[in-house]
């Protein structure tokens, strides 16, 4: 076994959807960021150059995660998460600000976005604690720690202000998921995000009733074959109602009116049809013109580069987090639909490769991996497609960005790598 | 469950996306989104619309250039506003409140600031124009009228509204069409098709070259000129006769059923609705609503057609056989309807089909529709063919001129009467003001001028029509060279004729006579009520003439209806016989008669109901 060599114990197939994706996102950079006036693809003064070039980085990058020693990354990820959190902290002193926050240090050819590293250095870190022999995520003591290692680095990039990277972070609670962290976690917090959408779509009396005709239901028809426990079951009822009672006051004191705004669009809270529109215009410009570009394409597409919408520039932010609508205008319905299978394939591909892990260490890693990934596709495009509200973060490696693209790379690769080395009894 | 949640959701959320993605591109999508796609520019090359020139060729509806003043907000300087506002001849305030509303608008756009200035003003500004940054001068196109006649047969252009918009996606904010009149009817020959250049914008709306290196450009298509049938000379003759007078007056050639003359009094010049006036102008016509300029009484006006309607009861009655030429009738100076006694003015005595008609004899009528009637077992049976051959001649019912307005006035037939007095609560003796067309029927000078048509041509008419040719082609729509037969035998007409015939020669129209042409005619004399402040009240009777010319082979048939004009011969038939004069021999003989007609008013008239004081009516003042 062990005398296959590199090559032939990586998994392909991960790779070339791999590759795939990397070449359509610069395809479409490539349509989004030309103009009439640029020249060669390999002019590094224009974006489409630039992406080209990191894209060359990001293939070093994946030389160097493949060649280094696999037991590397598990014994290194302590130091690593702790680098990372000193990154961001030193942002707060160091940090460069574009357009209005304060992400990146200035490396004079490049900008390095840390909370990029993070998210590598996260998934290692959480990795490595969880798959440590002494940790038991059963008890209340182990959930805290592991946590504290997700929620750091969430809380760290929150004032940057970057809240979508920071919401990144949250998706990791898939990794404790997956190790046995109790799923009624879950359970409570999409409770709490029904409850926050219903009682803004129809005020707390509504859903008050609602919650009353419920508990009836639940009473009249489970009474009799199962026995409620009355007392933790009240308690539900009234907590949830609290909490139904807070979200109108947080929504009306707490959030600031561009949230409110971003809100009152996703649930269509305004019922004046042309104050709904007004906001569509203004609050909602980016959505609306991106799903405008994503509706012209129609089946098959305008074709490459014929993109009126994206060659006028009229969807802001075109080449990094909304350039899935650039796929949308082009490339039609077609497009998009290849793009979607390609994702949840690689995303099915990891969790399956994450599966057959032996090491432990290997498999929580992989389930950090998919679960960043998934969490960056799930809210890119659902913003895109005008299904989430605006939260600004990259389509991985599809957007336009050197920091993006590398560390989506090596937080693949080293997955890969791990796996390509399963079979062996090295840890 | 634990190793499955995130494949499950993975797979639940890519089919939420699919499914999201297929709404947006697959069920939103419409493959005409080019039109609005604010990525495109659209810049409109307008073609000249075409000219209208009458049935001898004269030019009747022009181009004529305007020029409206445009301004860019951003760009403008620092100006003398005092100076500009003289040369632009606008107030102070005006010229702020329209800055302010060009800025509302956009600061980089174009918009108008002045619109519509005449060739002399624009000429004044011309060379001052460059004094004023910001300010520039567009040159459109706007109607040019050579005759101040036809204003409700030609119709006017106006801006599109919305629901234009909404109905026909060709046009664009601004644009103008047809509002009225053949306009409107012919607004697609007339306008052309304007030529699109599309530019590709950015957000800045800063061009950045043409879309598709202009593969779906398209280049402006010139509207064409089209040929009425109308005669100018005759139109504008007309006119002038009505002047101070109110009515319609609608002549057709019967050989093609083109129409000569289309008039409507009182009326305005066209030119009025155009240029910078307009909206004023507009305003004063419409709200006219006593005189009614805007409302075109030779095809809208449905009043009773008086006693014209007598000779198409005679033809009925040749054809249903219930007479012949010999019947007679006598006459009481009235008739009697039970024990109520019906009057006649002429003149009593035994009457026969020629004197009943030369005489107007009102007993003579309502003997012949009673026969009618009792030809048939039950009344219903009787009204049914009745109703069949009055529609025949285009009564009762839209006779399809591709005139845009019309009504259909009313030939009333058995469910009429059902609702209005019960079934089987009538007779003919019931509706006897019908036969000499009192009562219920209702008919438009077209619709007089179409009946005299068909009488002239011996039992059938073409659709009238006001479209000569267009452009060269000589083809016009072929429903209006189809001719409609009635359902009177061609051998029934002559009697009538004669009888019309003698009208015109020693008859109620004696006093018309033109030396040199035979004119067969019927004259009418028609009661009228109006309601002032809920008050019913009798005005002086409608003056109506129906005639055609010459009598064996017409070449003009007419009607003339004449408001409160009283008796038929007096203002109808003059009015009449000047026109048959000047259609057929191009000049007018009798001068006394024309200088009279052109300066005689009814002013007096139509004021009485509105004195407030009690009146009288049916005086014979001359």
């Amino acid at each position: 076994m062990s005398g296959r060599g590199l090559f032939g114990r990586i998994d392909w197939f991960t790779v070339f959807i791999y590759v795939f994706l990397v070449l359509i996102g610069w395809v479409n950079i490539y349509s989004t960021t030309m103009t009439d006036t640029s020249a060669s693809i390999f002019d590094f003064s224009t974006l489409y150059g630039k992406q080209l070039f990191f894209i060359g980085l990001a293939l070093v990058g994946i030389v160097l995660v493949l060649f280094i020693e696999t037991n590397f990354f598990e014994r290194f990820a302590s130091i690593f998460y702790i680098i990372a959190m000193l990154l961001l902290v030193g942002l707060f002193a160091f940090g460069k600000t574009i357009a209005g926050a304060t992400s990146w240090y200035d490396l004079g050819f490049f900008n390095l976005q840390p909370s990029e590293l993070a998210k590598v250095a996260t998934a290692l870190a959480l990795a490595k604690y969880l798959s440590d022999i002494q940790t038991d995520i059963k008890t209340r003591k182990h959930q805290f720690y592991a946590l504290v290692i997700i929620l750091l680095p969430a809380l760290l990039i929150l004032p940057q202000p970057d809240p979508g990277s920071s919401l990144i972070y949250f998706s990791l609670f898939f990794v404790l998921f997956r190790e046995g962290f109790p799923l009624y976690y879950l359970g409570v917090l999409i409770i709490a995000v029904v409850l926050f959408a219903t009682t803004l779509m129809f005020g707390t009396v509504w859903v008050g009733i609602g919650l009353g005709i419920l508990t009836v239901l639940i009473f009249t028809f489970k009474r009799a074959t199962t026995k409620i426990p009355i007392f933790p079951f009240s308690l539900v009822l009234i907590v949830s109602i609290l909490f139904s009672l807070s979200v109108r006051f947080v929504f009306d004191n707490v959030f600031e009116q561009r949230h409110r705004d971003r809100f009152a669009l996703w649930l269509s809270l305004e019922k004046d049809e042309g104050k709904l529109e007004e906001i569509r215009k203004t609050i909602g410009y980016n959505t609306y013109q991106s799903e405008k570009a994503i509706e012209s394409g129609g089946f098959f597409g305008k074709g490459f580069l014929e993109g009126t919408r994206t060659k006028g520039d009229f969807v802001p932010e075109q080449h990094t987090d909304y350039i899935f609508s650039s796929v949308g205008e082009e490339w039609g319905f077609a497009g998009t639909t290849a793009v979607i299978l390609l994702f949840s394939f690689l995303f099915l591909r990891l969790i399956y490769i994450a599966e057959r892990q032996k090491s432990d260490f290997s498999r929580m890693y992989g389930y950090g991996v998919i679960s960043i990934l998934f969490i960056h596709y799930f809210v890119n495009i659902g913003m895109v497609i005008g299904l989430l509200p605006t939260i600004g973060i990259p389509l991985p490696f599809f957007s336009y960005g050197g920091s993006g693209l590398i560390f989506f790379t090596m937080l693949l690769f080293i997955f890969l790598k791990l796996d390509s080395n399963r079979l062996k009894d090295g840890i | 469950m634990k190793k499955l949640l995130l494949s499950s959701i993975v797979v639940i959320i890519g089919f939420t996306f699919i499914g999201r993605l297929s709404y947006l591109q697959l069920f939103r999508f419409s493959p005409d989104q080019v039109l609005d796609d604010p990525a495109i520019k659209k810049i409109y090359d307008y073609p000249e619309r075409g000219y209208i020139y009458d049935r001898n060729g004269e030019l009747m509806v022009g181009n004529q250039p305007a020029y409206d003043v445009m301004v860019i907000p951003r760009e403008v300087k620092p100006l003398d506003t005092i100076e500009f506002c003289n040369l632009l001849k606008i107030d102070k305030e005006h010229f702020i409140n329209k800055m302010r509303k060009a800025r509302v608008y956009s600061p980089r756009l174009p918009s108008v600031l002045v619109p519509q200035l005449s060739k002399e003003d624009y000429a004044r500004l011309q060379e001052k124009m460059r004094h004023f940054e910001g300010f520039y001068i567009q040159k459109r196109s706007l109607r040019y009228y050579t005759t101040n006649s036809s204003a409700n047969v030609l119709g006017y252009i106006s801006e599109v509204n919305e629901r234009d918009l909404k109905n026909n996606p060709y046009y664009v904010a601004g644009e103008l069409k047809g509002r009225t009149g053949i306009e409107k009817q012919y607004e697609d020959i007339l306008r052309g098709r304007k030529g699109v250049k599309h530019i590709q914008k950015d957000r800045f709306n800063r061009d950045i070259g043409p879309y598709k290196e202009g593969k779906l450009d398209t280049l402006p298509e010139q509207g064409r000129e089209i040929h009425i049938t109308l005669d100018k000379a005759l139109q504008e003759y007309g006119e002038r006769l009505m002047h101070g007078k109110r009515g319609g007056i609608v002549a057709i050639e019967p050989k093609s059923g083109e129409i000569l003359t289309m008039i409507s009094g009182p009326t305005y010049d066209p030119a009025l609705l155009v240029g910078r006036e307009r909206s004023k102008n507009y305003s004063k016509l419409h709200y006219d609503t006593i005189s009614k300029p805007t409302w075109d009484r030779s095809i809208l006006a449905e009043p009773s057609p008086g006693s014209p309607f007598k000779t198409l009861n005679a033809l009925v009655a040749l054809q249903e056989g219930v007479i012949d030429q010999k019947t007679k009738f006598r006459c009481y100076n009235g008739f009697y309807v039970g024990n109520q006694k019906k009057g006649c003015h002429c003149g009593g005595g035994v009457r026969d089909m020629n004197s009943g008609i030369f005489q107007s004899c009102n007993a003579y009528f309502a003997g012949t529709f009673r026969k009618i009637f009792e030809k048939y077992p039950t009344t219903d049976e009787g009204m049914d063919m009745w109703e069949r051959h009055m529609k025949s001649f285009g009564l009762g019912r839209y006779l399809g001129t591709d005139i845009p307005t019309g009504r259909p006035g009313r030939i009333p037939g058995k469910a009429f009467y059902d609702k209005w007095y019960g079934d089987g609560s009538w007779a003919s003796s019931t509706i006897i003001s019908n036969a000499i067309g009192q009562g219920e029927v209702a008919a438009t000078p077209l619709q007089l001028a179409n009946m005299a048509t068909a009488i002239g041509n011996r039992g059938y008419y073409y659709t009238p029509h006001i479209l000569k040719t267009v452009g060269n082609m000589g083809a016009i729509d072929p429903k209006y060279t189809e001719p409609h037969y009635t359902t009177i035998d061609r051998e029934y007409f002559e009697p009538v004729i004669q009888g019309m015939a003698n009208v015109y020669k020693y008859g109620t129209a004696r006093w018309v006579q033109i030396p040199g042409i035979e004119i067969a005619g019927k004259t009418g004399t028609v009661e009228n009520f109006i309601r002032v402040k809920g008050e019913r009240m009798q005005l002086t009777d409608h003056s109506v003439f129906v005639a055609f010319a010459p009598v064996d082979n017409p070449k003009i048939a007419l009607a003339v209806y004449i408001e409160n004009g009283y008796y038929g011969s007096r203002y109808a038939g003059h009015i009449a016989s000047l026109l048959i004069e000047k259609y057929i021999k191009g000049e007018i003989t009798r001068k006394d008669l024309e200088k009279r007609m052109l300066e005689k008013t009814l002013e007096h008239e139509y004021a009485k109901p509105y004195s407030g004081e009690p009146f009288k009516i049916n005086e014979y003042v001359w």
